[in-house]
Protein backbone atom coordinates (compact mmCIF):
# COMPACT_ATOMS: atom_id res chain seq x y z
CA UNK A 1 0.00 0.00 0.00
CA UNK A 2 1.26 3.41 -0.89
CA UNK A 3 1.10 6.48 1.29
CA UNK A 4 -1.81 7.95 -0.67
CA UNK A 5 -3.81 4.76 -0.16
CA UNK A 6 -3.25 5.02 3.59
CA UNK A 7 -4.39 8.61 3.43
CA UNK A 8 -7.53 7.57 1.55
CA UNK A 9 -8.36 4.84 4.07
CA UNK A 10 -7.80 7.29 6.93
CA UNK A 11 -10.28 9.76 5.44
CA UNK A 12 -12.82 6.93 5.10
CA UNK A 13 -12.43 6.03 8.76
CA UNK A 14 -12.80 9.67 9.81
CA UNK A 15 -15.88 10.04 7.59
CA UNK A 16 -17.49 6.94 9.13
CA UNK A 17 -16.98 8.24 12.65
CA UNK A 18 -18.25 11.72 11.78
CA UNK A 19 -21.39 10.26 10.14
CA UNK A 20 -22.27 8.44 13.35
CA UNK A 21 -21.68 11.60 15.39
CA UNK A 22 -23.92 13.51 12.99
CA UNK A 23 -26.80 11.08 13.49
CA UNK A 24 -26.23 11.17 17.24
CA UNK A 25 -26.60 14.96 17.08
CA UNK A 26 -30.02 14.46 15.46
CA UNK A 27 -31.40 13.36 18.84
CA UNK A 28 -32.02 17.02 19.72
CA UNK A 29 -32.80 20.11 17.63
CA UNK A 30 -30.11 22.04 19.54
CA UNK A 31 -27.29 19.75 18.47
CA UNK A 32 -28.59 18.66 15.07
CA UNK A 33 -27.05 21.42 12.99
CA UNK A 34 -23.60 21.05 14.53
CA UNK A 35 -23.81 17.32 13.84
CA UNK A 36 -24.56 17.91 10.20
CA UNK A 37 -21.48 20.12 9.86
CA UNK A 38 -19.43 17.16 11.06
CA UNK A 39 -21.04 14.94 8.43
CA UNK A 40 -20.32 17.52 5.74
CA UNK A 41 -16.69 17.59 6.84
CA UNK A 42 -16.54 13.81 6.74
CA UNK A 43 -18.01 13.72 3.26
CA UNK A 44 -15.55 16.30 2.01
CA UNK A 45 -12.62 14.40 3.50
CA UNK A 46 -13.77 11.15 1.89
CA UNK A 47 -14.09 12.79 -1.54
CA UNK A 48 -10.63 14.37 -1.31
CA UNK A 49 -9.21 11.10 -0.02
CA UNK A 50 -10.67 9.20 -2.97
CA UNK A 51 -9.33 11.65 -5.52
CA UNK A 52 -5.88 11.52 -3.93
CA UNK A 53 -5.76 7.81 -3.26
CA UNK A 54 -7.14 6.51 -6.56
CA UNK A 55 -5.16 6.51 -9.75
CA UNK A 56 -7.38 8.94 -11.68
CA UNK A 57 -6.58 9.23 -15.40
CA UNK A 58 -9.47 11.21 -16.85
CA UNK A 59 -10.62 14.22 -14.86
CA UNK A 60 -13.10 15.54 -17.42
CA UNK A 61 -16.08 13.38 -16.46
CA UNK A 62 -15.39 13.82 -12.75
CA UNK A 63 -15.22 17.60 -12.89
CA UNK A 64 -18.27 17.80 -15.15
CA UNK A 65 -20.30 15.53 -12.86
CA UNK A 66 -19.29 17.35 -9.70
CA UNK A 67 -20.05 20.73 -11.27
CA UNK A 68 -23.44 19.82 -12.73
CA UNK A 69 -24.45 17.93 -9.58
CA UNK A 70 -23.42 20.82 -7.33
CA UNK A 71 -25.38 23.35 -9.37
CA UNK A 72 -28.56 21.24 -9.40
CA UNK A 73 -28.11 20.28 -5.74
CA UNK A 74 -27.56 23.86 -4.62
CA UNK A 75 -30.52 25.01 -6.67
CA UNK A 76 -32.70 22.38 -4.96
CA UNK A 77 -31.35 23.23 -1.51
CA UNK A 78 -32.15 26.91 -1.92
CA UNK A 79 -35.34 26.98 -3.95
CA UNK A 80 -37.44 23.95 -3.11
CA UNK A 81 -40.30 25.14 -0.88
CA UNK A 82 -40.91 23.30 2.40
CA UNK A 83 -44.34 22.18 1.20
CA UNK A 84 -42.58 20.27 -1.61
CA UNK A 85 -40.26 18.47 0.80
CA UNK A 86 -41.86 15.01 0.31
CA UNK A 87 -41.40 15.18 -3.48
CA UNK A 88 -37.81 16.40 -3.11
CA UNK A 89 -37.01 13.59 -0.71
CA UNK A 90 -38.54 11.00 -3.03
CA UNK A 91 -36.46 12.38 -5.90
CA UNK A 92 -33.30 12.17 -3.84
CA UNK A 93 -34.06 8.52 -3.04
CA UNK A 94 -34.23 8.00 -6.81
CA UNK A 95 -30.93 9.81 -7.42
CA UNK A 96 -29.09 7.92 -4.69
CA UNK A 97 -30.41 4.56 -5.87
CA UNK A 98 -29.61 5.38 -9.51
CA UNK A 99 -26.02 6.23 -8.57
CA UNK A 100 -25.70 2.86 -6.81
CA UNK A 101 -27.24 0.99 -9.76
CA UNK A 102 -24.99 2.74 -12.29
CA UNK A 103 -21.86 2.01 -10.26
CA UNK A 104 -23.00 -1.61 -10.26
CA UNK A 105 -23.50 -1.69 -14.03
CA UNK A 106 -20.14 0.01 -14.55
CA UNK A 107 -18.35 -2.51 -12.35
CA UNK A 108 -20.10 -5.29 -14.22
CA UNK A 109 -19.03 -4.06 -17.66
CA UNK A 110 -15.40 -3.88 -16.54
CA UNK A 111 -14.87 -6.60 -13.96
CA UNK A 112 -17.58 -9.17 -14.68
CA UNK A 113 -15.17 -11.92 -15.76
CA UNK A 114 -12.87 -11.76 -12.74
CA UNK A 115 -15.58 -11.18 -10.12
CA UNK A 116 -15.73 -13.80 -7.35
CA UNK A 117 -19.10 -15.43 -6.65
CA UNK A 118 -19.74 -13.55 -3.42
CA UNK A 119 -19.08 -10.18 -5.02
CA UNK A 120 -21.39 -11.11 -7.88
CA UNK A 121 -24.14 -11.86 -5.39
CA UNK A 122 -23.69 -8.46 -3.73
CA UNK A 123 -23.67 -6.87 -7.18
CA UNK A 124 -27.00 -8.52 -7.95
CA UNK A 125 -28.55 -7.05 -4.80
CA UNK A 126 -27.07 -3.67 -5.57
CA UNK A 127 -28.56 -3.68 -9.08
CA UNK A 128 -31.99 -4.96 -8.04
CA UNK A 129 -32.38 -2.62 -5.04
CA UNK A 130 -30.91 0.32 -6.90
CA UNK A 131 -33.06 -0.09 -10.01
CA UNK A 132 -36.37 -0.76 -8.28
CA UNK A 133 -35.81 2.11 -5.85
CA UNK A 134 -35.04 4.46 -8.74
CA UNK A 135 -38.29 3.91 -10.60
CA UNK A 136 -40.35 3.39 -7.44
CA UNK A 137 -39.16 6.72 -6.03
CA UNK A 138 -39.84 8.48 -9.32
CA UNK A 139 -43.43 7.21 -9.25
CA UNK A 140 -43.76 8.28 -5.60
CA UNK A 141 -42.39 11.73 -6.46
CA UNK A 142 -44.83 11.96 -9.38
CA UNK A 143 -47.75 11.10 -7.11
CA UNK A 144 -46.66 13.59 -4.46
CA UNK A 145 -46.18 16.33 -7.04
CA UNK A 146 -49.59 15.55 -8.51
CA UNK A 147 -48.20 14.53 -11.92
CA UNK A 148 -49.67 11.07 -11.37
CA UNK A 149 -53.04 10.66 -9.74
CA UNK A 150 -52.71 9.96 -6.02
CA UNK A 151 -55.38 7.25 -6.03
CA UNK A 152 -54.07 3.69 -6.05
CA UNK A 153 -53.80 2.20 -9.55
CA UNK A 154 -55.07 -1.34 -9.37
CA UNK A 155 -56.18 -4.10 -11.68
CA UNK A 156 -57.36 -7.65 -11.34
CA UNK A 157 -54.65 -10.13 -10.46
CA UNK A 158 -52.21 -7.38 -9.63
CA UNK A 159 -50.52 -9.27 -6.83
CA UNK A 160 -50.15 -12.34 -9.06
CA UNK A 161 -48.57 -10.23 -11.81
CA UNK A 162 -46.21 -8.63 -9.29
CA UNK A 163 -45.28 -12.02 -7.90
CA UNK A 164 -44.52 -13.26 -11.43
CA UNK A 165 -42.34 -10.20 -12.08
CA UNK A 166 -40.53 -10.76 -8.80
CA UNK A 167 -39.93 -14.43 -9.60
CA UNK A 168 -38.63 -13.56 -13.07
CA UNK A 169 -36.21 -11.10 -11.48
CA UNK A 170 -35.10 -13.70 -8.93
CA UNK A 171 -34.52 -16.31 -11.67
CA UNK A 172 -32.39 -13.85 -13.65
CA UNK A 173 -30.42 -13.10 -10.51
CA UNK A 174 -29.72 -16.77 -9.80
CA UNK A 175 -28.69 -17.49 -13.41
CA UNK A 176 -26.41 -14.45 -13.48
CA UNK A 177 -24.98 -15.45 -10.12
CA UNK A 178 -24.09 -18.96 -11.20
CA UNK A 179 -23.23 -18.18 -14.86
CA UNK A 180 -21.33 -14.88 -15.02
CA UNK A 181 -20.84 -15.18 -18.78
CA UNK A 182 -24.59 -14.96 -19.40
CA UNK A 183 -24.67 -11.16 -19.51
CA UNK A 184 -28.12 -11.12 -21.08
CA UNK A 185 -29.56 -12.28 -17.76
CA UNK A 186 -27.78 -9.47 -15.97
CA UNK A 187 -29.36 -6.83 -18.18
CA UNK A 188 -32.75 -8.55 -18.08
CA UNK A 189 -32.56 -8.47 -14.29
CA UNK A 190 -31.79 -4.75 -14.46
CA UNK A 191 -34.77 -4.11 -16.74
CA UNK A 192 -37.17 -6.20 -14.67
CA UNK A 193 -36.04 -4.42 -11.50
CA UNK A 194 -36.89 -1.05 -13.10
CA UNK A 195 -40.34 -2.39 -13.99
CA UNK A 196 -40.82 -3.95 -10.55
CA UNK A 197 -40.21 -0.59 -8.87
CA UNK A 198 -43.05 0.94 -10.87
CA UNK A 199 -45.38 -1.97 -10.13
CA UNK A 200 -44.62 -1.80 -6.40
CA UNK A 201 -45.56 1.84 -5.97
CA UNK A 202 -48.51 2.41 -8.35
CA UNK A 203 -51.03 0.47 -6.19
CA UNK A 204 -50.22 2.55 -3.11
CA UNK A 205 -52.40 5.54 -2.26
CA UNK A 206 -51.18 8.98 -1.26
CA UNK A 207 -52.22 8.55 2.37
CA UNK A 208 -49.76 5.66 2.74
CA UNK A 209 -46.86 7.71 1.40
CA UNK A 210 -45.13 8.09 4.80
CA UNK A 211 -44.54 4.32 4.85
CA UNK A 212 -43.50 4.14 1.20
CA UNK A 213 -41.09 7.04 1.59
CA UNK A 214 -39.46 5.37 4.58
CA UNK A 215 -39.21 2.02 2.77
CA UNK A 216 -37.65 3.60 -0.33
CA UNK A 217 -35.26 5.41 2.01
CA UNK A 218 -34.30 2.06 3.44
CA UNK A 219 -33.83 0.41 0.00
CA UNK A 220 -31.68 3.29 -1.26
CA UNK A 221 -29.45 2.92 1.79
CA UNK A 222 -29.17 -0.84 1.42
CA UNK A 223 -28.29 -0.41 -2.27
CA UNK A 224 -25.41 1.83 -1.18
CA UNK A 225 -24.36 -0.75 1.42
CA UNK A 226 -24.39 -3.47 -1.28
CA UNK A 227 -22.15 -1.20 -3.38
CA UNK A 228 -19.77 -1.20 -0.42
CA UNK A 229 -19.70 -5.01 -0.48
CA UNK A 230 -18.99 -5.02 -4.24
CA UNK A 231 -16.15 -2.50 -3.92
CA UNK A 232 -14.95 -3.84 -0.52
CA UNK A 233 -15.33 -0.34 0.80
CA UNK A 234 -16.19 -0.03 4.50
CA UNK A 235 -17.34 3.58 4.58
CA UNK A 236 -19.91 2.76 1.90
CA UNK A 237 -21.12 -0.20 3.94
CA UNK A 238 -21.38 1.91 7.10
CA UNK A 239 -23.09 4.93 5.55
CA UNK A 240 -25.43 2.75 3.49
CA UNK A 241 -26.36 0.62 6.49
CA UNK A 242 -27.05 3.67 8.65
CA UNK A 243 -29.33 5.01 5.92
CA UNK A 244 -30.96 1.64 5.39
CA UNK A 245 -31.69 1.15 9.08
CA UNK A 246 -32.91 4.68 9.53
CA UNK A 247 -35.46 4.08 6.77
CA UNK A 248 -36.38 0.72 8.25
CA UNK A 249 -36.96 2.17 11.73
CA UNK A 250 -39.10 4.93 10.24
CA UNK A 251 -41.17 2.42 8.24
CA UNK A 252 -41.86 0.42 11.39
CA UNK A 253 -42.85 3.56 13.30
CA UNK A 254 -45.15 4.69 10.49
CA UNK A 255 -46.80 1.28 10.27
CA UNK A 256 -47.36 1.25 14.03
CA UNK A 257 -48.92 4.68 13.79
CA UNK A 258 -51.45 3.24 11.34
CA UNK A 259 -51.81 -0.12 13.08
CA UNK A 260 -51.02 -1.93 9.85
CA UNK A 261 -48.33 -4.29 8.69
CA UNK A 262 -45.86 -3.42 5.94
CA UNK A 263 -47.35 -6.16 3.74
CA UNK A 264 -50.78 -4.66 4.16
CA UNK A 265 -49.51 -1.24 3.10
CA UNK A 266 -47.66 -2.63 0.09
CA UNK A 267 -50.22 -5.10 -1.19
CA UNK A 268 -53.45 -4.04 0.49
CA UNK A 269 -54.30 -1.24 -1.95
CA UNK A 270 -55.81 0.77 0.88
CA UNK A 271 -58.09 3.60 -0.15
CA UNK A 272 -59.06 2.08 -3.48
CA UNK A 273 -62.50 0.92 -2.47
CA UNK A 274 -64.90 3.16 -0.68
CA UNK A 275 -65.67 1.14 2.39
CA UNK A 276 -69.29 0.16 2.49
CA UNK A 277 -68.87 -1.35 5.93
CA UNK A 278 -68.24 2.01 7.56
CA UNK A 279 -70.91 2.60 10.11
CA UNK A 280 -73.86 4.59 8.86
CA UNK A 281 -73.35 7.52 11.15
CA UNK A 282 -76.31 9.60 10.20
CA UNK A 283 -76.96 12.90 11.83
CA UNK A 284 -76.10 16.26 10.40
CA UNK A 285 -72.94 18.22 10.22
CA UNK A 286 -73.29 21.50 12.05
CA UNK A 287 -71.84 24.44 10.19
CA UNK A 288 -70.35 27.40 12.03
CA UNK A 289 -69.67 30.89 10.74
CA UNK A 290 -66.40 32.77 11.12
CA UNK A 291 -67.59 35.17 13.81
CA UNK A 292 -68.88 32.42 16.09
CA UNK A 293 -65.74 30.39 15.62
CA UNK A 294 -63.55 33.40 16.37
CA UNK A 295 -65.61 34.13 19.47
CA UNK A 296 -65.22 30.57 20.66
CA UNK A 297 -61.44 30.69 20.17
CA UNK A 298 -60.98 34.13 21.69
CA UNK A 299 -62.71 33.20 24.93
CA UNK A 300 -61.12 29.77 25.30
CA UNK A 301 -58.46 28.95 27.85
CA UNK A 302 -56.82 26.10 26.00
CA UNK A 303 -56.72 25.56 22.26
CA UNK A 304 -55.05 22.71 20.40
CA UNK A 305 -54.41 22.87 16.66
CA UNK A 306 -54.40 19.53 14.82
CA UNK A 307 -52.76 19.90 11.41
CA UNK A 308 -53.02 17.38 8.57
CA UNK A 309 -52.07 17.19 4.92
CA UNK A 310 -54.71 19.84 4.16
CA UNK A 311 -52.48 22.35 5.96
CA UNK A 312 -49.69 21.59 3.49
CA UNK A 313 -51.86 21.74 0.37
CA UNK A 314 -53.40 25.03 1.47
CA UNK A 315 -49.93 26.33 2.51
CA UNK A 316 -51.65 27.53 5.67
CA UNK A 317 -48.72 27.11 8.08
CA UNK A 318 -48.08 30.86 8.37
CA UNK A 319 -51.77 31.64 8.75
CA UNK A 320 -52.15 29.17 11.61
CA UNK A 321 -49.14 30.65 13.41
CA UNK A 322 -50.58 34.16 13.06
CA UNK A 323 -53.89 33.04 14.52
CA UNK A 324 -52.09 31.20 17.32
CA UNK A 325 -50.02 34.29 18.21
CA UNK A 326 -53.15 36.39 18.26
CA UNK A 327 -54.74 33.95 20.69
CA UNK A 328 -51.61 33.74 22.84
CA UNK A 329 -51.58 37.51 23.14
CA UNK A 330 -55.07 37.21 24.60
CA UNK A 331 -53.77 34.72 27.16
CA UNK A 332 -54.97 31.53 25.49
CA UNK A 333 -52.69 28.50 25.85
CA UNK A 334 -52.03 27.16 22.35
CA UNK A 335 -50.52 23.78 21.52
CA UNK A 336 -50.14 21.76 18.34
CA UNK A 337 -50.88 18.02 18.21
CA UNK A 338 -48.86 16.11 15.61
CA UNK A 339 -49.88 12.62 14.54
CA UNK A 340 -46.92 10.52 13.29
CA UNK A 341 -48.53 9.92 9.88
CA UNK A 342 -50.04 13.38 9.40
CA UNK A 343 -48.86 14.58 6.02
CA UNK A 344 -46.98 12.69 3.36
CA UNK A 345 -43.69 11.85 5.05
CA UNK A 346 -42.43 11.32 8.59
CA UNK A 347 -42.15 14.65 10.40
CA UNK A 348 -43.79 16.57 7.53
CA UNK A 349 -46.02 18.73 9.80
CA UNK A 350 -43.18 19.59 12.18
CA UNK A 351 -41.07 20.98 9.37
CA UNK A 352 -43.93 23.04 7.94
CA UNK A 353 -44.79 24.56 11.31
CA UNK A 354 -41.13 25.19 12.07
CA UNK A 355 -40.91 27.03 8.77
CA UNK A 356 -43.72 29.28 9.96
CA UNK A 357 -41.67 30.03 13.10
CA UNK A 358 -43.78 27.94 15.46
CA UNK A 359 -41.43 27.10 18.36
CA UNK A 360 -40.83 23.36 18.55
CA UNK A 361 -41.69 23.39 22.26
CA UNK A 362 -45.35 23.94 21.25
CA UNK A 363 -45.40 20.84 19.03
CA UNK A 364 -46.64 17.77 20.88
CA UNK A 365 -46.54 14.11 19.96
CA UNK A 366 -49.66 11.98 20.05
CA UNK A 367 -48.97 10.24 23.37
CA UNK A 368 -48.10 13.49 25.11
CA UNK A 369 -51.13 15.44 23.95
CA UNK A 370 -53.95 12.87 24.05
CA UNK A 371 -54.50 13.16 27.84
CA UNK A 372 -54.89 16.92 27.43
CA UNK A 373 -57.87 16.90 25.07
CA UNK A 374 -60.55 16.52 27.80
CA UNK A 375 -59.35 19.76 29.43
CA UNK A 376 -59.15 21.56 26.09
CA UNK A 377 -61.82 24.11 25.21
CA UNK A 378 -61.41 24.10 21.45
CA UNK A 379 -59.58 21.62 19.21
CA UNK A 380 -59.08 23.03 15.73
CA UNK A 381 -58.64 20.35 13.06
CA UNK A 382 -56.96 21.75 9.94
CA UNK A 383 -57.18 19.46 6.94
CA UNK A 384 -56.74 16.27 8.95
CA UNK A 385 -59.24 13.45 8.68
CA UNK A 386 -58.27 9.83 9.29
CA UNK A 387 -55.85 10.67 12.12
CA UNK A 388 -58.75 12.12 14.12
CA UNK A 389 -61.40 9.55 13.12
CA UNK A 390 -62.92 8.16 16.35
CA UNK A 391 -64.08 5.08 14.39
CA UNK A 392 -60.49 3.82 14.63
CA UNK A 393 -60.98 3.57 18.38
CA UNK A 394 -64.69 2.80 18.71
CA UNK A 395 -65.70 0.74 15.70
CA UNK A 396 -63.88 -2.60 15.48
CA UNK A 397 -65.35 -3.12 11.99
CA UNK A 398 -63.79 0.03 10.62
CA UNK A 399 -61.03 -0.32 8.02
CA UNK A 400 -58.75 1.70 10.22
CA UNK A 401 -59.79 -0.01 13.48
CA UNK A 402 -56.98 0.01 16.03
CA UNK A 403 -55.08 2.88 14.44
CA UNK A 404 -53.99 5.21 17.24
CA UNK A 405 -55.68 8.59 16.82
CA UNK A 406 -55.57 12.06 18.23
CA UNK A 407 -58.63 12.05 20.49
CA UNK A 408 -59.98 15.44 19.53
CA UNK A 409 -63.54 14.24 20.07
CA UNK A 410 -62.81 14.33 23.84
CA UNK A 411 -62.28 18.09 23.70
CA UNK A 412 -65.12 20.32 24.90
CA UNK A 413 -65.64 21.56 21.38
CA UNK A 414 -64.12 20.90 17.99
CA UNK A 415 -63.85 23.14 14.94
CA UNK A 416 -63.03 21.31 11.72
CA UNK A 417 -61.57 23.32 8.86
CA UNK A 418 -62.37 21.53 5.64
CA UNK A 419 -62.58 22.36 1.97
CA UNK A 420 -65.93 20.68 1.42
CA UNK A 421 -68.13 17.87 2.62
CA UNK A 422 -66.11 15.12 0.89
CA UNK A 423 -64.46 12.19 2.58
CA UNK A 424 -60.80 11.75 3.45
CA UNK A 425 -58.22 9.95 1.34
CA UNK A 426 -59.18 6.59 2.77
CA UNK A 427 -62.77 7.24 1.66
CA UNK A 428 -64.03 6.59 5.16
CA UNK A 429 -66.90 8.45 6.78
CA UNK A 430 -65.68 10.33 9.83
CA UNK A 431 -68.18 10.25 12.75
CA UNK A 432 -66.26 13.11 14.38
CA UNK A 433 -67.91 15.49 11.92
CA UNK A 434 -71.39 14.46 13.10
CA UNK A 435 -70.79 14.78 16.84
CA UNK A 436 -72.76 17.47 18.66
CA UNK A 437 -69.56 19.09 19.93
CA UNK A 438 -68.18 19.44 16.40
CA UNK A 439 -68.68 22.44 14.16
CA UNK A 440 -67.59 22.59 10.53
CA UNK A 441 -65.95 25.64 9.01
CA UNK A 442 -65.87 25.14 5.24
CA UNK A 443 -63.45 26.81 2.88
CA UNK A 444 -59.79 27.01 2.00
CA UNK A 445 -57.81 26.49 5.21
CA UNK A 446 -55.49 29.41 4.59
CA UNK A 447 -58.20 32.00 3.99
CA UNK A 448 -60.34 30.59 6.83
CA UNK A 449 -57.43 30.94 9.26
CA UNK A 450 -56.56 34.44 8.06
CA UNK A 451 -60.17 35.55 8.43
CA UNK A 452 -60.38 33.90 11.85
CA UNK A 453 -57.32 35.87 12.96
CA UNK A 454 -58.92 39.11 11.75
CA UNK A 455 -62.17 38.24 13.51
CA UNK A 456 -60.34 37.39 16.74
CA UNK A 457 -58.67 40.79 16.61
CA UNK A 458 -62.06 42.49 16.52
CA UNK A 459 -63.59 40.49 19.37
CA UNK B 1 -13.28 -10.86 -2.52
CA UNK B 2 -11.46 -13.37 -0.36
CA UNK B 3 -13.27 -14.94 2.61
CA UNK B 4 -11.40 -12.90 5.22
CA UNK B 5 -12.46 -9.64 3.58
CA UNK B 6 -16.03 -10.88 3.25
CA UNK B 7 -16.20 -11.81 6.92
CA UNK B 8 -14.74 -8.45 7.93
CA UNK B 9 -17.31 -6.71 5.73
CA UNK B 10 -20.14 -8.64 7.34
CA UNK B 11 -18.83 -7.61 10.78
CA UNK B 12 -18.81 -3.99 9.65
CA UNK B 13 -22.35 -4.33 8.30
CA UNK B 14 -23.69 -5.97 11.46
CA UNK B 15 -22.05 -3.48 13.81
CA UNK B 16 -23.15 -0.52 11.69
CA UNK B 17 -26.70 -1.87 11.74
CA UNK B 18 -26.61 -2.20 15.54
CA UNK B 19 -25.09 1.25 15.96
CA UNK B 20 -27.58 2.74 13.53
CA UNK B 21 -30.48 1.23 15.44
CA UNK B 22 -29.18 2.60 18.76
CA UNK B 23 -28.50 6.08 17.44
CA UNK B 24 -31.53 6.53 15.21
CA UNK B 25 -34.16 5.25 17.61
CA UNK B 26 -33.24 8.26 19.79
CA UNK B 27 -34.18 10.76 17.10
CA UNK B 28 -37.46 12.46 18.10
CA UNK B 29 -40.39 12.43 15.61
CA UNK B 30 -39.97 16.20 15.50
CA UNK B 31 -36.83 15.71 13.41
CA UNK B 32 -37.88 12.77 11.24
CA UNK B 33 -37.97 14.77 8.01
CA UNK B 34 -34.49 16.28 8.55
CA UNK B 35 -33.31 12.80 9.58
CA UNK B 36 -34.47 11.34 6.30
CA UNK B 37 -32.81 14.04 4.24
CA UNK B 38 -29.65 13.80 6.35
CA UNK B 39 -29.27 10.03 5.97
CA UNK B 40 -29.95 10.54 2.29
CA UNK B 41 -27.12 13.03 2.02
CA UNK B 42 -24.84 10.72 3.99
CA UNK B 43 -25.60 7.76 1.74
CA UNK B 44 -24.55 10.06 -1.10
CA UNK B 45 -21.16 8.67 -0.08
CA UNK B 46 -21.71 6.31 -3.01
CA UNK B 47 -20.20 9.33 -4.78
CA UNK B 48 -16.77 7.91 -3.96
CA UNK B 49 -17.59 4.74 -5.88
CA UNK B 50 -18.86 6.87 -8.76
CA UNK B 51 -15.68 8.96 -8.82
CA UNK B 52 -13.55 5.85 -9.28
CA UNK B 53 -15.80 4.65 -12.10
CA UNK B 54 -15.76 8.04 -13.82
CA UNK B 55 -12.04 8.60 -13.84
CA UNK B 56 -9.83 5.77 -12.64
CA UNK B 57 -7.44 3.84 -14.84
CA UNK B 58 -8.47 0.36 -16.12
CA UNK B 59 -12.04 1.50 -16.79
CA UNK B 60 -13.63 1.64 -20.24
CA UNK B 61 -15.10 4.80 -21.80
CA UNK B 62 -18.59 3.34 -21.27
CA UNK B 63 -17.83 2.96 -17.55
CA UNK B 64 -16.57 6.54 -17.47
CA UNK B 65 -19.88 7.77 -18.91
CA UNK B 66 -21.92 5.69 -16.46
CA UNK B 67 -19.65 7.03 -13.73
CA UNK B 68 -20.26 10.59 -14.89
CA UNK B 69 -24.04 10.17 -14.53
CA UNK B 70 -23.56 8.53 -11.14
CA UNK B 71 -21.23 11.33 -9.98
CA UNK B 72 -23.85 13.86 -11.05
CA UNK B 73 -26.80 12.24 -9.25
CA UNK B 74 -24.75 11.45 -6.13
CA UNK B 75 -23.45 15.03 -5.99
CA UNK B 76 -27.01 16.34 -6.29
CA UNK B 77 -27.83 14.25 -3.23
CA UNK B 78 -24.79 15.32 -1.24
CA UNK B 79 -25.03 19.05 -1.98
CA UNK B 80 -28.83 19.22 -2.09
CA UNK B 81 -29.26 16.88 0.88
CA UNK B 82 -26.90 18.66 3.25
CA UNK B 83 -28.11 22.06 2.06
CA UNK B 84 -31.76 21.32 2.60
CA UNK B 85 -31.16 19.55 5.92
CA UNK B 86 -29.38 22.63 7.20
CA UNK B 87 -32.17 24.86 5.92
CA UNK B 88 -34.72 22.78 7.80
CA UNK B 89 -32.73 22.53 11.02
CA UNK B 90 -32.24 26.30 11.05
CA UNK B 91 -36.02 26.68 11.27
CA UNK B 92 -36.46 24.73 14.49
CA UNK B 93 -36.61 27.51 17.07
CA UNK B 94 -37.02 27.49 20.78
CA UNK B 95 -39.74 29.50 22.46
CA UNK B 96 -40.87 32.52 20.55
CA UNK B 97 -39.81 35.04 23.20
CA UNK B 98 -36.25 33.72 23.26
CA UNK B 99 -36.16 33.71 19.49
CA UNK B 100 -37.30 37.33 19.46
CA UNK B 101 -34.62 38.27 21.99
CA UNK B 102 -31.99 36.67 19.83
CA UNK B 103 -33.17 38.67 16.84
CA UNK B 104 -33.07 41.80 18.98
CA UNK B 105 -29.47 41.29 20.04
Amino acid sequence: MTLSTYFMEATYLIASILFVFALKGMSHPETARRGMFLAEGGMFAAIVGTLVGTHIVTWGWIIAGLAIGSIIGAWMAIWVPMTAMPQRTALSHAFGALAAALVGVGEFTVHASEMPTVTRGALGFEIMLGALTTTGSLIAAGKLQGLIHGKPIQFKGQNAVNLAIFLAMAVCFVVFWTHPEATVFFYTMLGIAFLFGVMLVIPIGSADMPVVMSLLNSYAGLAAAATGFVLSNNVLIIAGTLDGFSGFILSVLMCKAMNRSITNVLFGGFGAVVAESSADVGGVMREINLEDAAMQLAFANRVIFVPGYGLATAQAQHAVRELAEMLEDRGVTVKYAIHPVAGRMPGHMNVLLAEANVPYSSLYEMDQINPEFPSTDVAVVIGANDVVNPDARDNPKSLIAGMPILEVDRAKSVIVLKRGQGRGFSGLENPLFFKPCTAMLYGDAKSSLTHLAQAVQHV
Amino acid sequence: MNPAVLIASIYVFALAAFLGYQVISRVPPLLHTPLMSATNAISGISLIGSLVLAGAAHYTPLAHVLGFVAVTTATINVVGGFGITDRMLKMFNKRKTEAKQEVGK
